[in-house]
């Protein structure tokens, strides 16, 4: 099985969100990163899974600038046998998706994984926009997956419930919560993972069609409006007649 | 034109894809030009899409067109916006919509935005719209440089809108590829509105104490007509079901009404509600973060304020 892992690299959910440049920018100053939750505990567990059940090796791809190596090497720890960076700042979903495919197109991966969506700009577009480029099904939010020689079965969330599917490899799967559970690196690992091979790759160059022109901040909330315990026909009121919600 | 791919399970249009005809209507309304609907696979209810604004309802028919697979459906959309000319396409940001944005955005040469929250704006030629970031902490605002684009609307953002009457609808002859995705099982929770559809959500935390004094939070949830949902923690332990998990890790949502109930408001599961209309939170302990960003708020022990909460529910409900 030769199986790789998309991984991304987010701010750290207690991260301060501001914007630089005339509000066009996110500013980064101060920012800690870390991968994202669904690549780091889902995806790439079970593509660790896989590997130890039933042999192969785990890729990792990572689009984005040289600071990203410390994600790159806590794959690395978690288990991965080595990763590719394309060099470049991941500026928009199809940007990644192409370099993602151009990769692929001549590895010939089984199992491409994806998490479902970063934990910032939450677009969940990439996994998509990839198994387009290569031609390939493609399922999103699974949270079981198994293999049985060239045939997988995947569970996916649906609203309200959960759609099962059968699909030959290769393919292209996004992972939520459930599909594996997390795995902390330990001492060996990430000594490990000092020397595992790490290749740099230059971009494909193209064009970007949907740009950020603006970020706002939503205005801050005013404060909460405190509603005595004893008075809770007060609180359903205020929600029919002030908020209007029921 | 703006071509809105309207969702149907088994037949019957979803609330988020009456949302998505009506905002598609409005683009249309903005650009100048007509707005129409796709439908894929048999469903009888095509021409009451007419009301919420689509002028013609175009709809394929084909057997392998009654499951979902998102090379399947991205083709036959792709091929019917090409077929009519589309330079707007609309899709619900569901689970399938999600699968077929992107690939949508590939196979039309289109630049994409998913999750969009608010109408777009057309100035001078530019094509602007918003989306929420950052889980809500940011909007970003994109311009879309393509001829044609690709858009996906958040459930709850708009509310459906009659607008016109029913429309004609006509078969629209494109060709369908085999599926390469088998599905084999659909299973669905019956009864209940999905969270990510829900308009009122009942949510509850480790404050409860344990999975035994659940029903308090259902008897609310059950007077108001919401679902229920939970913070991690409840979920890890298995004091409830997963699916009910909300925030960063779990589902992200937007009702009109959120009640948190002994949940203390972490970070990570605020990024899943603070999108919420009206949040009122619950909690014994005034320094709650979750204050923070409540509308309404009751200092109190959850055991004593939520049954009083439902009896005033229940009378309300009888009165009016
Ligand atoms: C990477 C990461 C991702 C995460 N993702 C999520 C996520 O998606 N969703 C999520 O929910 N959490 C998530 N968490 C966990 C999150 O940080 C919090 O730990 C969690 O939300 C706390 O759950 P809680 O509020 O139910 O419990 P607690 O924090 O224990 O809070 C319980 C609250 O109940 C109140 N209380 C106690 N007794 C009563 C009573 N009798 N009446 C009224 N109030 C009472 C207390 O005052 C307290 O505020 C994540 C954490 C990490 C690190
Ligand atoms: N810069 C990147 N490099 C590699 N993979 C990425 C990158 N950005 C996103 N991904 C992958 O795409 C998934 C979905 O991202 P998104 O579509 O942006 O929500 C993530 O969970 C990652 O698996």
């Amino acid at each position: 099985m030769k199986l790789l892992v998309c991984i991304s690299k987010v701010p750290d959910t207690n991260a301060k969100i501001a914007f630089t440049n005339n509000q066009t920018e996110y500013d980064t100053a101060g920012v800690q990163y870390i991968m994202n939750p669904y690549d780091e505990w889902y995806a790439l567990v079970r593509a660790l899974e896989l590997k130890e059940a039933l042999g192969g090796s785990v890729t990792l791809v990572h689009v984005g600038t040289a600071d990203s190596e410390t994600i790159i090497r806590k794959g690395l720890a978690i288990g991965a046998d080595d990763a590719v960076r394309i060099d470049a700042d991941p500026k928009s979903a199809l940007f990644v998706a192409q370099q993602i495919a151009e990769l692929a197109r001549n590895e010939h991966y089984d199992i491409i994984f994806l998490g479902k969506e970063t934990i910032d700009y939450n677009g969940a577009e990439i996994g998509a926009m990839v198994a387009e480029y290569l031609d390939l099904p493609y399922i999103s939010y699974a949270n079981h997956l198994e293999v049985n020689g060239t045939v997988a079965s995947v569970t996916r969330e649906i609203e309200g419930g959960a759609e099962e599917v059968e699909v030959n490899l290769p393919f292209v799967v996004s992972a939520a919560k459930g599909m594996a559970e997390q795995r902390i690196p330990n001492m060996r690992g990430i000594m490990m993972a000092k020397t595992k091979p790490l290749k740099v790759l230059p971009p494909v160059p193209i064009e970007d069609k949907a740009v950020v022109v603006m970020y706002q901040t939503p205005p801050a909330k005013s404060s909460v409006k405190l509603v005595a315990p004893e008075n809770m026909d007060e609180l359903v009121r205020l929600l029919h007649e002030e908020a209007k919600v029921i | 034109m703006v071509l809105v791919f309207a969702e149907h399970q088994k037949g019957k249009f979803k609330k988020t894809a009456l949302e998505a005809v009506t905002f598609g209507y409005k683009t249309a309304q903005m650009l100048g030009i007509e707005c129409a609907a796709l439908v894929l696979g048999a469903t009888d209810y095509a021409t009451d899409l007419g009301q919420y604004g689509a002028a013609k309802v175009w709809q394929v028919s084909h057997p392998a067109l009654d499951n979902f697979d998102s090379q399947v459906y991205a083709a036959v959309i792709a091929d019917a916006a090409r077929q009519l000319g589309a330079s707007v396409v609309v899709l619900s940001a569901t689970a399938n919509g999600k699968s077929l944005l992107g690939r949508l955005a590939v196979r039309l040469d289109a630049a994409s935005v998913a999750g969009v929250n608010a109408l777009p704006r057309v100035d001078g030629g530019a094509f602007r719209i918003q989306r929420p970031v950052f889980s809500g902490k940011a909007i970003a605002e994109y311009e879309l440089r393509s001829e044609v684009k690709v858009i996906s609307l958040t459930g709850n953002a708009i509310a459906p809108e009659v607008n016109g009457q029913s429309a004609p609808v006509q078969p629209l002859e494109v060709a369908v590829p085999t599926p390469r995705v088998r599905v084999k099982a659909v299973k669905r929770i019956e009864g209940i509105v999905p969270l990510p559809e829900a308009e009122l959500v009942v949510s509850a935390g480790r404050g409860m104490k344990g999975p035994e004094n659940w029903g308090i939070v259902e008897e609310l949830a059950e007077a108001l007509g919401a679902t229920t949902a939970c913070s991690r923690p409840v979920a890890d332990a298995h004091w409830r079901p997963h699916h009910e998990h909300v925030g960063q890790t779990g589902i992200a949502i937007r009702p009109n009404l959120y009640i948190a109930i002994g949940i203390s408001g972490a970070i990570q599961h605020l990024a899943g509600v603070n999108n919420s209309k009206v949040i009122v939170v619950i909690n014994k302990d005034p320094e709650a973060p979750f204050f923070k960003v409540a509308d309404y708020g009751v200092v109190g022990d959850a055991f004593d304020v939520v049954p009083r909460l439902t009896e005033a529910v229940r009378n309300f409900k009888a009165s009016h």
